[in-house]
């Protein structure tokens, strides 16, 4: 059987990022939506994987490491922020975020 | 074996995927991100960063969809909800050609690259390969706690930036406190 190659992966890594972008695009619920992004934060980590072995390069996997922890503190101040929001209200759609518009 | 080990990951990080945007209820969405994060797991695994591996399902699977679900319970949306309705006009269609078009120039993006891969590829590192997981822990553990130490140590202070920037804004405020 042929291996994978790093196309391969890269290949799949551009769909789940998609898919991600599609539903950040389409779904309302902001839970829903952060993770959508965090689907597109992995698609990226794959790529990254997958090119840090094709190049044989570790600082790939570094940055996988960076990101990571950039992800986790995105979620913390992100969920923070819609319990936060949802003290005073009810439903949890993002259309309802509306109040600084002009 | 590489293949079916690729083919199979590939599929349960899409079919997660596919389930996160189209689940109705929050829970079944995290659970479904759960077995993207799996998937990407896996592959990681497959390309060789064994510690990346454990660390994705540590911190992603581990925290990560722990924090969503828990939240999810805390607030009480983990009703169905109704995906059939379209608030915004065509907004699902603008939203599909905006996929779609985004994945053809990832694609082309890609497929130019592809012969600048061809000619610079040197393959796995196979000195990594026969050591074992050790070997890729050291070389990560040596850009990160070397080359790029300055990130790391600024890496704590986002953390600590996030965690007392959270309790601000979650805490209750006692009565007459502005």
């Amino acid at each position: 059987m042929p291996e994978p190659t790093t196309l391969s992966y890269l290949v799949v890594a551009a769909l789940l990022f998609v898919v991600g972008a599609f539903g950040v695009m389409v779904r309302r619920n902001p839970l829903v939506m952060f993770m959508c992004i965090e689907l597109m934060l992995n698609a990226v980590n794959l790529s990254f994987v997958a090119l840090a072995g094709e190049l044989t390069d570790i600082d790939g996997q570094s940055l996988v490491f960076f990101v990571l922890v950039v992800a986790a503190a995105e979620v913390v101040v992100g969920l923070g922020l819609i319990v936060a929001i949802m003290r005073n209200r009810s439903s949890l759609t993002a259309d309802d975020l509306a109040e600084l518009k002009g | 074996m590489q293949l079916a080990v690729f083919v199979i990951a590939s599929a349960m990080m899409l079919v997660g995927a596919v389930g996160v945007i189209i689940r109705r209820n929050p829970v079944h969405a995290a659970l479904s991100l759960v077995l993207t994060l799996f998937g990407v797991a896996v592959h990681f695994v497959a390309l060789e960063a064994y510690f990346l591996a454990a660390v994705q399902i540590i911190v992603y699977a581990g925290a990560i969809v722990v924090l969503f679900l828990f939240v999810i319970m805390l607030l009480g949306v983990d009703k169905a909800e109704d995906l059939k309705t379209e608030p915004l006009v065509a907004q699902r269609w603008l939203a599909g050609v905006a996929a779609l078009g985004l994945l053809g120039l990832l694609v082309v993006a890609v497929a130019r690259g592809a012969d600048i891969l061809a000619t610079r590829s040197e393959g796995l590192d196979t000195a990594a390969q026969n050591a074992g997981g050790d070997a890729n822990i050291q070389q990560l553990a040596r850009s990160v706690f070397g080359d790029y130490v300055v990130a790391f140590e600024l890496t704590s202070v986002l953390l600590v930036v996030a965690v007392v920037g959270t309790v601000m804004l979650t805490r209750k405020r006692a009565a007459g406190e502005a």
